[in-house]
């Protein structure tokens, strides 16, 4: 199975801090590859690296098999990059159909059209309209994102990296917060995904980590200390160690 | 239909408003009326980047300086030497007002590349600065009369209409208006107006989309200081006058003043804004040299007191939603 991400070296330093160091692992086409590790290892700074918000001190980034080490944010979501935040990005004074529009929009293209009816544009809404039908949203389309719930906005979070079509997905925290409702029901629209998108999934909530991942990577201090199965990584004594303790389970 | 209905109100006071002023004998006021028209185009321009892009300019004077001084300037070298010994001079309307707002995007071209590249405090702080440059600049430009300004012994030319006429005058620079925000219209609601609407509302969501917040704000940085360009190419021919004045820091505050009245962010809320304002001071100033003090409070009260202006308050008062 063939790569789609590979990242290899991966350095950021801020001032004496090392927030990643020397961080090498890679995605492969279809796979959900987890990134878990304790707050602070480093898990957001490399999402920040790998989609472009953060420049990196050291170390490449391949996006199917093409260096993107020094291209811009722009340019790594053309190449097919798409992400969602750890706290929700939207645009809270818009509604839900709107944020989904533009993020079709933004995805079909002809944004400096300076005088079509944007309303007007079917390529857009229809595709909109359809990929709210399918989520959990639906209905909701006319809300406010303002007025959504925190477990609605993780979830129009991840329709609008969807609309992107990313071959590859960036998933910062999609079940902080989430009650256990809400979890299941993220847990099962990303297994839903699965083979049809290739994930990084960072995430603290273990239940989601292990019902979904292909294969975990664990960071600590910045440093990715094993790649394995959920089964490797839950047998790892070393894992258990830096992670959680050697008391608990991970 | 409420957006219609809006439109249709204000275009049937602007029309009636010359024959209003005639009925009472106040000529004046319907060059009064025209730079009504000429600042709601302004502040509307303003409000494309404000309230719409949310990007708070300080610098849109020098637009709104260098339109004026693009119809001072051709009108100087009309049947005279060429302007640089090559480009000759013109009175005639439907050249000036494209030349300026061609001009006047150059300039925002420049300005909005350089300053486009910070944001908040910065941004305005920057824009302020090339202003106040290019002011200094006419200031000493002593062969277009520097501090005290170009006169522009007629007002341009177009389609034989006698533009000596203030009716006629004035109407021309309706129609223009019209055009003008029939144009803004069709911006605001294009693909490229939402994403302006997006990267105001969150810029980093907008670049995770893959949209290149730089190339589009400069953009409408361009579009924005060619409507300013407009403006004051208009505000030159009902004044027949050109002055570094123009494009004062203080002008750029009024702009923002108007915008803040009206509605920031609203599309008819800039063309209230201007007419209030324009209002107030011509009968304030009539009353009392220190107006701008009971402005600075009629400011705070509405600024306070309504919620989005007096276009919101006018919306929410006819029980729209905001």
């Amino acid at each position: 199975m063939s790569a789609i991400l590979q990242i290899e070296g991966l350095v950021k330093r801020f001032g004496g801090l090392t927030a990643t160091d020397h961080v090498t692992l890679d995605v492969r086409e279809g796979e959900i590859h987890a990134l878990i590790g304790p707050n602070g290892a480093g898990k957001s700074t490399l999402i920040n690296q790998l989609c472009g918000e953060l420049v990196s001190d050291e170390g490449t980034i391949r996006l199917a098999g093409t260096d993107v080490t020094q291209r811009p944010e722009t340019d790594r979501i053309g190449m097919g990059l798409g992400r969602t935040f750890q706290i929700a990005s939207l645009l809270q004074e818009s509604t839900v159909r709107e944020n989904v529009g533009l993020a079709v929009q933004a995805h079909v293209g002809h944004n400096m059209r300076l005088f079509d009816r944007r309303m007007a544009r079917r390529d857009v809404w229809t595709e909109a309209d359809a990929m709210i039908a399918e989520s959990g949203l639906h209905g909701r389309g006319d809300t406010l994102v303002s007025d959504l719930s925190h477990g609605e906005k993780k979830q129009l979070e991840l329709i609008m990296a969807l609309a992107g079509n990313p071959r590859l997905l960036l998933l910062d925290e999609p079940m902080a917060g989430l009650g256990q409702f809400e979890s299941q029901r993220m847990i099962e629209q990303l297994g839903a995904l699965r083979g049809k998108f290739s994930m990084l999934l960072v995430e603290h909530d273990m239940d989601a980590v292990y019902a979904l991942a292909d294969r975990i990577s664990v960071l600590v201090y910045g440093r990715v200390i094993m790649t394995g199965t959920a089964e490797e990584i839950r047998e790892s004594a070393e894992v258990r160690e830096a992670y959680l303790g050697a008391e608990e389970d991970v | 239909m409420k957006h219609l209905l809006s439109a249709a109100i204000l275009l049937a006071l602007f029309i009636a408003l010359p024959f209003i002023a005639d009925a009472v004998g106040q000529s004046s006021l319907m060059i009064l009326g025209a730079r009504m028209l000429a600042y709601a185009i302004a502040a509307a321009s303003l409000n494309l980047i404000l309230g719409y892009g949310g990007m708070v300019s300080f610098g849109h004077a020098a637009f709104f300086g260098v339109g004026a001084y693009v119809v001072g300037i051709l009108a100087y070298h009309a049947g005279g030497d060429p302007l640089l010994g090559f480009i000759p001079g013109t009175n005639q309307m439907l050249i000036t007002l494209p030349v300026a707002m061609i001009v006047s995007g150059l300039v925002a071209l420049v300005i909005g590349a350089l300053s486009l590249r910070t944001g908040g405090v910065q941004f305005i702080m920057i824009t302020l600065a090339f202003a106040q440059m290019l002011f200094f600049f006419f200031v000493s430009l002593t062969a277009y009369g520097g501090d005290d300004g170009l006169i522009i012994s007629r007002t341009n030319a177009l389609f034989g209409l006698n533009m000596r006429n203030r009716m006629t005058l004035y109407f021309v620079t309706l129609v223009i208006a019209v055009l003008f925000f029939l144009v803004l219209w069709r911006i605001v609601h294009s693909s490229f107006g939402g994403i302006l609407a997006g990267l105001r509302q969150n810029e980093r969501r907008m670049s995770a989309m893959g949209i290149p917040a730089y190339r589009y704000k400069l953009v409408a940085f361009v579009l924005s200081g060619m409507g300013v360009g407009l403006a004051g190419a208009l505000e030159a021919n009902l004044l027949r006058f050109a002055s570094p004045d123009m494009m004062h820091w203080i002008k750029s505050g009024d702009l923002i003043i108007m915008i803040i009245l009206g509605g920031v962010g609203t599309f008819f809320g800039p063309i209230i804004g201007a007419a209030a304002f324009m209002l107030l001071e011509f009968y304030l100033a009539g009353w009392t040299e220190h107006w701008p003090l009971i402005l600075g409070a009629i400011l705070l009260v509405v600024v306070l007191g309504t919620k989005g202006g007096i276009g919101g308050l006018i919306s929410r008062l006819t029980g729209g939603r905001t």
